[in-house]
């Protein structure tokens, strides 16, 4: 109980500052998702799901300073793409486009929010809620309570271009919460794109609900700020015939918690999650924590997270895949990789499998080694430079979570990103 | 008889009546499951540290064994029960059981196993392990005198016999129950029993530590070969008691054995308890091979019963070229938690783990291995089969550690789940954890369920369904059935047979 109350205080002390006065629709979810929190208190490196992850930093009352790093070359920059801009966690009009796409109704969660009554009143929270059984996610929760600013989307159709969301971390001591609700309906299709540092210290949470048939497609690239502290949540649920593919690029950054929670409701649901990450530096730490639900039959699932380390930098991959009573042809697949570049990294993996149904076919695989001597050799053999062949094989490894990408345009952007970081490697 | 009854819409279609009655027939077989009545004594029920006195006096112990097992208990008293295996089961209350029992008979120690109640020794030939010094387990016919095995018994509480003790004294090995190996050689028990799992390394070895009874002691001398197999063979017979039996084999320099490890238990509607610690040392290039059947009574169909079997074993390869390889096939108790593991401290040291978890019924299983690498260049390899059936739940649970200064390390894992039936579950949970680049670490798991077309081809031969299924199954534990010593692999092969039995239709 010591332990609990610990935790609870710790929540006091980091909730402190915060505004709980809400009005509108969004004060009762707020409401629950705090009673939710207070009775969980606020996650501890001795709790199994931060086992590898201090989340001592996320959680601390303070804001550790990160200086902001100038965007060098943006992401997404050939793609045509409706932009919506937030700096240190504030939506920013002015450097926004206008908010307005056929067959996509956009808002903002800090002004629509004080309605009375919304769409996304029954998405808001709903799905963090479902998605904290049967493994606690209290930042979740601090999240739906205390969210201060996000977007909320419904889409109706195909969605002529994707939305980007585009964030500008500018000041030192910025801490943000953002938490946004997609709904794609029956049969509507949609891309979001998210790059850049939301802040100094943020949590950000991404609620997909996708009704049958709906496609949701989801990229985004975390980078440059090497004093990131982090946690992303992505809860998606799929009804019938539904597909959700997510694909994330981190670099950089001194703590990145990823956390994905996929839940196949409907039959034949498709839900693909990918990660490439590159770390550098012994203050590096990224963690990818999955989590996929098959209850539908006929559903198919993939996590594909290649991680390469170096210079004392760690990955984590904690991935577990759930196959409940009834969900009878289930396909689930799960590879988690690292190549480490040097002595010093490390790399730490939980890949769990729980099967109630018994004609399914599931399996993981864990990987983790150095680059592969021969291929370089052969390279180098052929003129290859030891560093560009370094880079050719990093890239070659890290092609089979890029290969989740479905846009050819938006993968080629993924992957002029990679070769620039590898050519600054190169030098 | 049990309840075997099968609802109409439990059937699968396709299923014959015949199949369905035969298999109604077999189920609930478990051929150990009868008692040998014999007078017994028991310590009162309950723990406290006058029981801990008791069982270090009947022991006849010195005064710093009971010194050790007290702080022990003190321990355990602060201690909490661990509940992160995935395991459903009731409270244990830890007062409401025996930690002593033992025959009447034995009270004077027996000097030799003609001395021994024939009633002791019958239960042991009917168990298929003859107390007598010549060849050995049931099922496998070998002329007289090309493969032994020195078989210590325990029984309850007490060590009841141990065989050919002068044939390997002549080779200088030592193989006695533990409780006469801290009269007789205090030197080697103080040195290394407790190194390898602490006092202190978790609830149920802690406990262990305080009551242990009685066990296994091997000692091997440096350089030698042992002459034979050995083996332990477990029986629980007594009703309301726990078991708790602690094995310390020491493997000095270059030395070789080969140890073999038996349960069983009566029928019971009761839970009842079993907390075992196995400590292995090894020492520069030596070599240790342990192989376990644990076929505890499993319980019933509706798991009313069956032994609640919570076991911490544990091999140090403190030498150089030191080798360990863990074989078990589980396929007994209704509550399995129990982790065999490898601490691979010396450089190029070796550990290995193969592993048949059956469970079926109301079973479940939460069982893995923990390879650490702290040695240079040290290897170790996993393979685990998980099979579930009826309404079990069968779980993989591991850890592969290999540290900074473990460099060149290498680790392969692959672990196979195989469900039968519906209303089972198959888990796997791993735990990967690498600190430097020059040592691989591969995982594989699958899940799948018996093959279709595999099943379709023995039925069109011929076999029928049960037979089919437990060929396939088989088959899926090949790579570890061929890891056992040759009697033992014979009879787990016959026991994945029996275990999944009613397991079909």
């Amino acid at each position: 109980m010591a332990v609990l109350q610990a935790k609870q205080d710790a929540l006091a002390a980091r909730i402190a500052g915060l505004n709980l006065e809400h009005k509108g629709w969004t004060a009762e979810p707020r409401a629950a998702a705090l009673a939710r929190l207070t009775a969980m208190g606020l996650p501890v490196k001795r709790d199994e799901y931060w086992r590898y992850t201090d989340p001592a930093v996320l959680t601390a009352a303070a804001t550790p300073a990160a200086a902001p790093v100038p965007a060098q070359t943006p992401a997404f920059a050939p793609i045509e793409r409706l932009k919506v801009v937030f700096t240190d966690g504030v939506f920013d009009a002015a450097a926004s486009d206008d908010l307005a796409l056929a067959g996509v109704e956009i808002e903002r969660l800090a002004t629509a929010g004080a309605k009375d009554i919304h769409w996304a009143q029954g998405l808001y929270g709903q799905l963090e809620t479902r998605g904290q059984v049967p493994v606690e996610r209290p930042l979740a929760a601090m999240n739906t309570a205390f969210a201060t600013d996000g977007l909320l989307i419904r889409v109706t159709g195909r969605a002529e271009k994707p939305v980007a969301l585009i964030y500008r971390h500018e000041s030192e001591g910025s801490d943000a919460i953002l938490h946004h609700c997609v709904k794609v309906e029956s049969g509507a299709e949609f891309t979001l794109l998210e790059s850049g540092a939301v802040a100094a210290r943020y949590n950000t949470v991404l609620e997909v609900d996708v009704a049958a048939g709906g496609h949701f497609h989801h990229i985004r690239t975390q980078g440059r700020d090497h004093d990131r502290r982090c946690v992303t949540h992505l809860f998606a649920r799929l009804e019938e015939e539904a597909l959700v593919k997510s694909f994330t690029l981190t670099a950089s950054g001194r703590l990145t918690r990823n956390e994905v929670i996929l839940e196949l409701n409907g039959d034949d649901g498709v839900a693909h999650v990918a990660g490439a990450v590159m770390g550098e530096g012994a203050a590096f730490l990224q963690d990818d924590t999955i989590f996929v639900t098959h209850a539908g039959e006929r559903c198919e699932s993939r996590q594909v997270y290649k991680k390469v380390l170096r210079n004392g930098a760690t990955g984590v991959f904690q991935g577990k895949i759930l196959v409940k009573q009834g969900a009878q042809k289930t396909d689930g697949y799960q590879i988690s990789q690292s190549l480490l570049l040097d002595e010093d990294s490390n790399f730490l993996a939980k890949p769990e499998l729980e099967i109630y149904a018994d004609d399914v076919k599931c399996s993981h695989g864990s990987t983790s080694g150095a680059i592969d001597e021969t291929a370089l050799f052969y390279l180098q053999s052929r003129g290859v430079p030891k560093a560009k062949a370094q880079s050719l094989l990093v890239l070659a490894f890290l092609a089979e979570a890029l290969a989740e990408i479905e846009d050819e345009a938006i993968a080629g952007d993924i992957l002029h990103r990679l070769e620039l970081m590898l050519g600054a490697m190169e030098d | 008889m049990m309840n075997t009854h099968v609802a109409e819409d439990d059937i699968r279609e396709g299923v014959d009546r015949e199949t369905i009655e035969t298999v109604q027939a077999m189920a609930g077989k478990y051929k150990y499951g009868w008692e040998t009545e014999i007078p017994t004594e028991y310590a009162p029920k309950g723990l406290n540290e006058d029981i801990v006195r008791l069982i270090s006096e009947k022991n006849g112990e010195p005064e710093w064994m009971l010194d050790w097992r007290l702080a022990a208990y003190r321990r355990w008293l602060k201690m909490e029960e661990p509940r992160w295996a995935m395991l459903t089961y009731p409270e244990i209350d830890y007062q409401d059981q025996y930690y002593y029992a033992r025959p009447k008979s034995m009270a004077v120690k027996p000097k030799s196993l003609d001395e021994v109640d024939p009633k002791l020794l019958a239960t042991y030939e009917k168990l298929g392990i003859p107390l007598k010094e010549q060849a050995l387990l049931a099922g496998v016919e070998m002329p007289e005198g090309e493969r032994r095995v020195a078989v210590d018994a325990v029984f309850d509480s007490v060590s009841v016999g141990t065989t050919f003790k002068a044939e390997l004294a002549k080779a200088g090995v030592i193989f006695c129950p533990i409780s006469e190996a801290i009269r007789d050689y205090p030197e080697l028990v103080q040195k290394y029993l407790g190194s390898v799992v602490p006092q202190s390394d978790n609830f149920f070895a802690t406990l262990n530590s305080a009551v242990f009874s009685d066990g296994s002691f091997v000692y091997i001398p440096p350089g030698t070969r042992c002459p034979m197999e050995l083996s332990t063979y477990f029986r629980i017979n007594a009703e309301n008691t726990g078991q708790f039996e602690r094995t310390l084999i020491i493997c000095d320099k270059g030395s070789y054995v080969s140890y073999l490890e038996g349960c069983t238990a009566p029928k019971r509607d009761t839970h009842q308890l079993h907390a075992a610690v196995v400590e292995i040392v090894i020492l520069e290039d030596a070599e240790v091979k342990y192989s376990t059947v644990q076929n505890w009574f499993p319980g019933d169909e509706d798991g009313k019963g069956g032994i609640y079997n919570f076991v911490t074993k544990r091999a140090d390869c403190r030498g150089d070229r030191a080798k360990v390889m863990w074989t078990q096939v589980e396929t007994g108790s209704a509550i399995t938690w129990k982790y065999p593991s490898c601490i691979l401290r010396g450089n190029e040291a070796q550990g290995e783990f193969y592993s048949i978890a059956i469970a079926n019924n109301a079973q479940q299983a939460d069982t893995g291995t923990k390879m650490i690498h702290l040695g240079k260049n040290t290897k170790s390899r996993i393979v685990s089969k998980g099979i579930s059936a009826g309404r079990a739940q069968n779980t993989y649970r591991g850890l592969v550690s290999v540290h900074p200064k473990a460099s060149g390390s290498r680790n392969y894992t692959q672990c196979d789940s195989l469900l039968i039936g519906d209303k089972c579950g198959a888990h796997t949970v791993p735990y990967i954890e690498v600190k430097n680049n020059t040592s691989r670490c591969e995982h594989e798991a699958t899940t799948s369920k018996v093959d279709d077309d595999q099943l379709f081809y023995c039925r069109s031969r011929g076999m029928d369904e049960e037979e089919a299924v437990a060929l396939v199954v088989n088959g899926f534990c090949k790579e570890v059935l061929q890891a056992l010593p040759m009697e033992f692999a014979m009879e787990a092969q016959s026991l994945v047979a029996i275990s999944l039995e009613g397991s079909v239709g």
